[in-house]
C-alpha cells in the first residue's frame, strides 16, 4: 500500500470513529458535522473524477447537487417516500442533465467550456427559484428522510454510515475507474488531447460519459444532502456552491482521490466550524486564502505528502 | 402596444448594461486570455460607491465621476497585485484565484456597507418621464443610460478601430507574440486594458444603481448574464458584445415580461403562471446552448484564433 | 512496390487570402517511402494536416486504401490505419513510455467503455507495447515518463506510438525536427528498418535523411506539387533546382 493510500485509510477509519467518540465526549452534533463533510466529499470526488483527471474545468457542478436534492425532494413532496426510488431518480437524472449539458458544452473548450457549464448551472438554479410548486427561492421542507427499509436514515448514526459506506463506495469505483481502459483514455485526454485523437481516439464520447458519470456521482451526493439538511432550496446549486466544490477538489489536491476527501474535510471545518467561529466575515480571509493555494500550493495538502512513483 | 414599447426600451437598457460589462471582460479575455470572474465586483463597487459619494457630496455627477475614478484605481491595483501573476497560468487557477477575490470583495463590502440591500436615490430631476413619441412615456433616467450606453458604444469602437492603442488592442486579441515583436509594452498595454474594463464595469454598476437594488452578489448575477453574451457573440469581438448584449437584452427582458400573457392564450391561466416564470428565467441559456450548436465560436468569432 | 494505397486528388485549402496547398495531386503506393520537400511555407504542414484529418480541405478529395476518407475525422482515419507523428514532439508527457505505448494500442482494440478491469495489468495492451518499444530501441526506458526522456528518445517514442496502431500508413511530419547530428543518425537508421515493411510519407528539411530514406520524393513549392520521382531525377531536375534545391545544392 503507497503512503497515500495509508493515509487516506487512517482518515476513513477515523470518520468511522467519529459517532462513538462524539456520543462519548456528549457532542453528538460532530456527527452531523462529519456528515455533512463526507457527502461534500462525495461531490468533491465525482467533481476530481473529470477535472483532474479529464482535465474539464466544469464550474457548475453544484447544479447535480441541486437536481439529486430535488429528486429526492419532489417526490417526498407527492409522498413518495421510497429511497431506492428516489434515490435512482436522482443518479439517472443527473446522468441526463448532464448527458445535456455535456453534449452542448464539450463541444467548445477553454473559457467557453468553463463559461457555458456555469451559466447552464445557473440556468438551472434560475428555474428552481421560479418554480413556485416547489417553494421557489425559499425552497421547501424534505416531509420525511428516504425511506430504505431496514436501514432506517432517522437514526443519525445510522445515515452517518450510511454516507461513509457510499464514501467508500465513492473511492472504490473512482479507483477502478481511473485505471481501466476508460480511465486512461480519460487522463490521456487530459494530457494530450490531440494525440488521443491522433492514434484513434474519438475523444468525445468519452469526455461525454466521464461528464456523465461525474454527474450521476454528483447527483447521488445531492440526494444525501437533502436527507441531511431535510430542506431543500435552489441555494444548492448557486455558482458559489460550484466555487466551492472545486475549491476542495484543489485544496485536497486534485488528480488524486484522497484529495477531494481532504479537502472537503478542510474546507468544510473551515467554512463551517473554525472561522464562523472566530470572526463573521471570514470570507474576507478565505478568499486571499484561496488565491494563494493557487499561486503557491497548486499541488493542495496531498502533494505535501510524497509518494514513491509507480510504473 | 405602449407596454411593448416600455418593455423594449427596458430591454435596451438592460442590454448596453450587459454591453458596458461584456466589453471590459471580452477585451481581457481575448487580449490576456484571462478568465475574470472579478469583473462583476467591480460592478458591485462601481453601484456602491455612486450611491455613496451622492449621499455625501449631494452632486449627482460628482459622485458618478469620483466613483468611476475610485473603480478605476481599484481595477487597476488588482490588476497589479493579483491578476497579473494569473496571465501565463491555466483557466483553473485564474477561475479559483479569481473566485477567491469575489469573495474577498464581497466580504469587503459587507464590512463598509453591512449585508442588507441598498437603494441608490436619484435627484428629482432626474426621476421624470420625457416623451419618446406621443403618448408615450419613458423614464428620463433609463432614456439617459440607453443613450451614455450607446455613446460609449460608438467612442469604444473608435478607440478601437481608429486609434494606436486601438490597434495594438486588436492586434494583441489576435496574435501575441506579434504585439511583443512590435517593442510594446506589453504590461503597461495589459494593465490599460484592464483598466479600460474596469472603468465600463464600474460606470455599468454606477448607472445600474438607482433603478435594481445595490447589494452584494450583484455583480456575480450579472457577471454570468455578460457570459452568456460573450459565448453568443464571440469571445474577444467588441461587435459581437454589443450585439450579444443587445440579444440577451431583449430577449430577457420581454421574455420575463410577456411569455406568462402569451402562453395563457395557448395553456391554462394555471399552467402558464407557473411555465411562464420558469421558461423566461432560462430563455437567454436556450438562446446561448442554440448559438452554441450552429455556431461554437459565437456570431462573431474573432480573427484567427 | 504495388498498388496505390493513397490518392490524392485536387486537394485545396486556403487561409484567407493565402492558399496553402493548391490543387495538390498525389499518389503512394503500398510498400514505398515517399518524401515531401520543400522550402518553409510551402504548405508541407497544412497537407499533412489534411491528410490527418486535423483540416477540412476546401476542396479534393483523399483516398486511402480504396475507400474516401475526405470527410473522416482524424481518429476514424487512424483507425483506418492512417497514423502519423508531429512535428512538435507529441507525446504523454504524465505518463510511462510503456503507458503511452499501450494507450496507442489501446485505441486499437475495440472501444474503451471498459470500466472496471486495470489496464496497466492487461497483457493485451501491455505485451504489444513493450515489444513496439523494444523495437524501436526504448526497451530499457519503458518505465521513464515520456516528460524525462531526452528529446530523441520523445521522437523515438512518438514512431512507437504510431507503430503500435499497426498502421497501413505512416504520416511523418519532420521526424528529425530539432535534432542533434546523433540523434539524427539514430532516427535515419531506425526508420530504414521500417522501410519496406510499412508505407512511409516524409516531410523533412534533412536532405541527408531525405536521400537515405525516399524511394520517391515530391517537390513543394507554394502550395504545389512541381515535381514528383525518383531521387535521382529530382536531383537531376532544372526547375526544382531553381525552385528550392538551388540554394542547397552549393
Amino acid at each position: 500500500m503507497s503512503r497515500r493510500a495509508a493515509v487516506l485509510a487512517i482518515g476513513l477509519v477515523l470518520l468511522a470513529l467519529v459517532p462513538p467518540v462524539a456520543a462519548a465526549i456528549g457532542q453528538p452534533f460532530y456527527v452531523d458535522v462529519f456528515r455533512r463533510v463526507m457527502i461534500f466529499a462525495i461531490a468533491a470526488i465525482s467533481l476530481d473524477l473529470i477535472l483532474g483527471y479529464g482535465g474539464m474545468v466544469s464550474f457548475g457542478h453544484a447544479a447535480y447537487l441541486g437536481i439529486g436534492a430535488y429528486a429526492v425532494g419532489i417526490p417526498a413532496f407527492y409522498g413518495i417516500h421510497n429511497g431506492w426510488l428516489q434515490w435512482t431518480i436522482a443518479i439517472v437524472v443527473s446522468a441526463a442533465v448532464a448527458l445535456l449539458i455535456g453534449a452542448v458544452s464539450l463541444r467548445t473548450s477553454g473559457v467557453y467550456f468553463i463559461m457555458i457549464t456555469l451559466a447552464f448551472a445557473q440556468m438551472l438554479y434560475y428555474l428552481g427559484n421560479s418554480v413556485e410548486e416547489y417553494g421557489g427561492d425559499d425552497g421547501m421542507r424534505l416531509a420525511a428522510r428516504s425511506a430504505l427499509g431496514v436501514v432506517d436514515l432517522r437514526n443519525g448514526t445510522t445515515f452517518y454510515y450510511v454516507v461513509l459506506a457510499l464514501l467508500v463506495l465513492s473511492l472504490a469505483v473512482g479507483h477502478r475507474l481511473i485505471n481501466s481502459r476508460f480511465g486512461m483514455v480519460v487522463r490521456g485526454v487530459r494530457s494530450n488531447e490531440p494525440r488521443m485523437r491522433a492514434i484513434g481516439f474519438s475523444t468525445f464520447r468519452y469526455k461525454l460519459v466521464a461528464f456523465m458519470v461525474a454527474g450521476a456521482m454528483c447527483g447521488l451526493a445531492g440526494a444525501l444532502l437533502v436527507n441531511h439538511t431535510e430542506y431543500v432550496t435552489p441555494e444548492f446549486m448557486h455558482w458559489t456552491r460550484s466555487g466551492d466544490i472545486m475549491f476542495m477538489v484543489i485544496l485536497g489536491g486534485m488528480g488524486t482521490l484522497g484529495g477531494p476527501v481532504l479537502g472537503a474535510v478542510v474546507l468544510r471545518l473551515l467554512e463551517d466550524l473554525i472561522l464562523p467561529a472566530w470572526t463573521q466575515h471570514w470570507q474576507a480571509i478565505l478568499g486571499p486564502f484561496l488565491v494563494l493555494i493557487v499561486l503557491f500550493a497548486k499541488r493542495g495538502l496531498v502533494g505535501l505528502l510524497p509518494e514513491r512513483r509507480d510504473g | 402596444m405602449l407596454l411593448v414599447l416600455e418593455q423594449a426600451l427596458n430591454g435596451v437598457q438592460f442590454g448596453v448594461t450587459l454591453f458596458l460589462m461584456a466589453a471590459g471582460l471580452t477585451l481581457v479575455f481575448g487580449i490576456m486570455n484571462l478568465v475574470n470572474l472579478a469583473h462583476g465586483a467591480l460592478y458591485m463597487l462601481g453601484a456602491y460607491l455612486a450611491a455613496t459619494f451622492y449621499q455625501r457630496t449631494g452632486s449627482f455627477f460628482t459622485a458618478l465621476a469620483l466613483a468611476l475614478v475610485v473603480t478605476l484605481v481599484i481595477g487597476i491595483l488588482v490588476e497589479l497585485v493579483a491578476l497579473r501573476t494569473l496571465y501565463e497560468r491555466d483557466h483553473l487557477d485564474q477561475v479559483l484565484a479569481t473566485f477567491g477575490l469575489i469573495l474577498f470583495f464581497n466580504e469587503m463590502v459587507a464590512i463598509v456597507w453591512g449585508r442588507a440591500a441598498i437603494y441608490a436615490k436619484l435627484p428629482a430631476w432626474l426621476s421624470g418621464h420625457i416623451q419618446v413619441l406621443p403618448g408615450i412615456r419613458y423614464p428620463l433616467y433609463r432614456a439617459l443610460v440607453i443613450v451614455v450606453g450607446l455613446l460609449v458604444a460608438v467612442l469604444l469602437w473608435l478607440l478601437v478601430n481608429r486609434t494606436r492603442l486601438g490597434m495594438l488592442i486588436r492586434a494583441g486579441a489576435s496574435n501575441r507574440t506579434m504585439v511583443s515583436a512590435l517593442g510594446v509594452n506589453i504590461r503597461l498595454l495589459y494593465t490599460l486594458v484592464f483598466g479600460l474594463g474596469a472603468a465600463l464595469a464600474g460606470l455599468a454598476g454606477l448607472m445600474a444603481g438607482p433603478i435594481y437594488a445595490v447589494q452584494i452578489g450583484m455583480g456575480e448575477e450579472i457577471l454570468i448574464q455578460v457570459f452568456v453574451v460573450i459565448v453568443i457573440g464571440g469571445i474577444g469581438s467588441i461587435k459581437g458584445a454589443l450585439v450579444g448584449a443587445l440579444v440577451v437584452g431583449m430577449v430577457d427582458t420581454l421574455g420575463r415580461a410577456f411569455l406568462r400573457p402569451t402562453l395563457a392564450t395557448v395553456l391554462s391561466p394555471s399552467a402558464a403562471d407557473s411555465a411562464g416564470p420558469a421558461l423566461a428565467s432560462v430563455l437567454i441559456y436556450i438562446l446561448m446552448a442554440a448559438v452554441l450548436f450552429f455556431r461554437p465560436q459565437g456570431l462573431f468569432p474573432a480573427a484567427s484564433r | 512496390m504495388g498498388d496505390v494505397l493513397l490518392e490524392v486528388r485536387g486537394l485545396t485549402k486556403s487561409f484567407g487570402g493565402l492558399i496553402a496547398t493548391n490543387r495538390v495531386d498525389l499518389q503512394i503506393l503500398e510498400g514505398e517511402s515517399h518524401a515531401i520537400i520543400g522550402p518553409n511555407g510551402a504548405g508541407k504542414t497544412t497537407l499533412i494536416a489534411q491528410l490527418a484529418g486535423d483540416l477540412r480541405p476546401d476542396a479534393g478529395t483523399i483516398a486511402f486504401a480504396g475507400g474516401d476518407i475526405t470527410a473522416l475525422t482524424a481518429p476514424a482515419r487512424s483507425r483506418r490505419g492512417l497514423a502519423r507523428s508531429f512535428q512538435i514532439t507529441s507525446v504523454f508527457r504524465d505518463f510511462t513510455a510503456l503507458d503511452n505505448v499501450a494507450l496507442a494500442v489501446q485505441a486499437h482494440a475495440g472501444h474503451s467503455f471498459r470500466f472496471w478491469r486495470p489496464a496497466r495489468r492487461d497483457g493485451t495492451l501491455r505485451q504489444p507495447a513493450a515489444a513496439v518499444l523494444e523495437s524501436v530501441g526504448l526497451g530499457a526506458r519503458a518505465g521513464v515518463l515520456a516528460a524525462n526522456l531526452a528529446h530523441g528518445e520523445q521522437r523515438q517514442l512518438e514512431i512507437a506510438m504510431v507503430l503500435a496502431t499497426r498502421p497501413r500508413l505512416l504520416l511523418l511530419d519532420e521526424p528529425m525536427a530539432g535534432m542533434g547530428l546523433e540523434e539524427s543518425q539514430r532516427m535515419i537508421d531506425l526508420l530504414r528498418t521500417l522501410k519496406g515493411s510499412h508505407t512511409l510519407l516524409l516531410v523533412e528539411h534533412d536532405m541527408d535523411a531525405v536521400f537515405a530514406l525516399a524511394d520517391r520524393i515530391s517537390v513543394m513549392v507554394y502550395g504545389r506539387i512541381i515535381a514528383s520521382g525518383p531521387p535521382e531525377e529530382i536531383r537531376a531536375n532544372a526547375e526544382v533546382r531553381e525552385a528550392y534545391l538551388g540554394e542547397d545544392a552549393r
